[in-house]
């Protein structure tokens, strides 16, 4: 259980949703307080979107507890989602009207007067940089920048909470800096930021907690330098052999890291020295075709926690 | 329930339409056009109504208009609540944005019923004003035929977007023109007399709203009598059908759309 400094904005305890026999989460509790950039982290399948549109107040919970402003979804859906921002993992804008109106017609279904949401969708096109494409058709903006309108889409009831799918899964490095600049100025307005993603770097960057999700449970949770810290080592050798070289390597690492990892395409060695392993290894007389020494990142740590890769 | 929310998704549908409403509006003054010069005048010509006589002796054009107009109405509500509801509801997922605003299911639905409606109003003001223009309306009381017409719209259109929200792709809108809207156009009383048809299928047809909103817009423009236990009759069942539409087609859009 991940606990946070109360008032928790939103607060799970035993939280549980089912599809007819499918458990997509199973009992999870965390608690996330104003202010705090929070993550889930997790394969496909892990049960984040689930959980994110349980909070979002949009799917019913199944069993378990569940409070978003201190309110339950169950009754307050309307109370709740008007103070919430939602980035959806598709896209989801309206393609048969203009970008502006987009943010026009979201700001009106959240009572916005039209002299208001017209304001606002000005505004936050300037915030996201489409000012000048704010008249035309949805379709032929390219990825980041739809994924800048349905971020600006997101904001335009200004939430307290802002609830973000996969951000900048599908997007371009350049594309995914701007979104992540984008969510690093609204952190440090005070906009609290709830976030899945299957990326380390992303959860890295931006979280400031974080859940590690598989299977419908919650299997870790901390800090990013937290969870590096207690489920990995200070530094990864990465090893690539010849094609034929890796399975013949049975037990020659043995005793060179605290723990060995052979990947279908390259061997993990954990270990405090990447140094001193490297220097192992060759006295040994393996030949490895390429080595790297790097920092441990939160998918060793979800490799460690779940014997498998984040992205499949 | 909130209906001011709902007027928004009313909105929402007029500012696609504010692009769009051009090309509609010609088509919908064309299309009525085309039909009664066709079917009305051209193949009209061919109906003696000496030995024919279809109704109160009036010419097929007359007798025609009417009932195009109600089997109109039924169109536009099939047309309005098919593709475009599935799109909003799957493809294009603009249900799924709107419900994380505080809008819910029920007034997403009650906001796309209203467009429906707003749509068969200017539809069928577009076919009465062409009818005016080839003189087949007999009285002024026959503008009653505008607010019949989209009130038989209405009968269909909660039940066609109870069915289009039970699809999980677009094969079964095939089957609903062709087992429904094709064959109610034909045979629901627009081209010819109820009367005409064997009794099965006069029984078949009586079941179903066209034939009743088609014989209610036949008798107010041709200004022929109708018994008002009869009239009220026709109402009735259209009214019952759009209420009965409208909870079905609510209670499936609560079920498709909470997950």
């Amino acid at each position: 259980m991940s606990t946070a400094p109360s008032p928790a904005l939103i607060h799970a305890r035993g939280l549980v949703k089912r599809f007819g026999d499918f458990v997509a989460v199973d009992g999870i509790d965390f608690d996330v307080a104003a202010g705090e950039a929070f993550g889930f982290l997790g394969p496909n399948g892990a049960g984040k979107t689930s959980t994110m549109r349980m909070i979002g107040s949009v799917s019913p919970v199944t069993a378990g507890t569940l409070r978003v402003f201190g309110l339950d979804p169950a009754t307050d859906g309307p109370r709740i989602r008007a103070r919430l921002g939602v980035v959806p993992q598709a896209d989801s804008l309206d393609l048969e009207i203009t970008v502006r109106d987009n943010l026009f017609i979201y700001g009106r279904f959240f009572d916005l007067s039209a002299a208001e949401a017209r304001r606002r969708a000005d505004e936050l096109l300037e915030f996201v940089q489409l000012s000048e494409r704010a008249k035309d058709e949805v379709e032929p903006l390219s990825g980041g920048m739809k994924r800048r309108l349905v971020i600006a889409r997101g904001l335009v009831n200004e939430p307290d909470l802002l609830l973000l799918d996969e951000p900048t899964t599908g997007l371009d490095p350049q594309a995914r800096h701007l979104v992540w600049d984008r969510l690093y100025r609204l952190k440090r307005r005070g906009v609290t930021l709830v976030l899945t993603t299957h990326y380390m770097d992303e959860a890295e960057q931006l979280c400031d907690r974080l859940v590690v999700m598989d299977k419908g449970k919650i299997v870790a949770h901390g800090s990013p330098r937290e969870l590096i810290d207690r489920y990995s080592t200070r530094e990864v050798l990465e090893l690539r052999f010849p094609a034929d070289g890796q399975p013949q390597l049975d037990g020659r690492l043995e005793g060179l890291a605290d723990r060995v990892e052979v990947l279908p395409d390259r061997v993990l060695l954990y270990t405090g020295d990447g140094e001193a392993a490297i220097a192992g290894v060759h006295q040994r007389g393996l030949q490895p075709i390429s080595s790297l020494i790097r920092r441990s990142t939160l998918e060793d740590v979800f490799l460690r926690l779940t014997g498998r890769s984040l992205v499949e | 329930m909130n209906l001011a929310r709902a007027g928004v998704v009313l909105e929402r549908n007029a500012l696609n339409y504010r692009r769009t409403w051009r090309g509609s509006i010609i088509v919908s003054f064309v299309s009525p056009i085309l039909f009664l010069a066709a079917m009305g005048l051209g193949l009209g010509s061919l109906i003696s109504h000496g030995q024919h006589r279809l109704v109160a002796g009036y010419p097929y054009l007359d007798y025609l208009a009417p009932g195009l107009l109600a089997a109109t109405a039924m169109q536009t509500a099939a047309l309005e609540t098919m593709y475009p509801i599935l799109a909003k509801l799957m493809w294009d997922k603009i249900y799924e944005s709107i419900l994380a605003t505080p809008v819910r299911v029920a007034e997403v639905f009650i906001g796309e019923l209203s467009w429906i409606c707003v749509r068969l109003l200017i539809v069928t003001t577009t076919f009465f004003t062409v009818m005016v223009a080839f003189r087949v309306v007999h009285t002024p009381a026959g503008i009653l035929a505008i607010p019949i017409a989209v009130l038989t719209g209405l009968a269909f259109g909660g039940a066609f977007m109870a069915y289009s929200s039970n699809q999980r792709n677009d094969s079964g809108f095939a089957a609903l023109n062709r087992f429904v809207v094709i064959p109610l156009f034909l045979l629901a009383g627009t081209f010819f007399p109820i009367t005409n048809l064997p009794a099965v299928f006069q029984a078949i047809a009586w079941l179903t709203p066209l034939a009743h909103g088609v014989a209610l817009t036949r008798a107010v423009t041709l200004a022929t009598p109708m018994a008002p236990p009869a009239a009220l009759g026709h109402l009735a069942v259209l009214v019952a059908y759009a209420a009965v539409g409208f909870v079905i087609g609510r209670r499936n859009f609560e079920r498709r759309l909470t997950v």
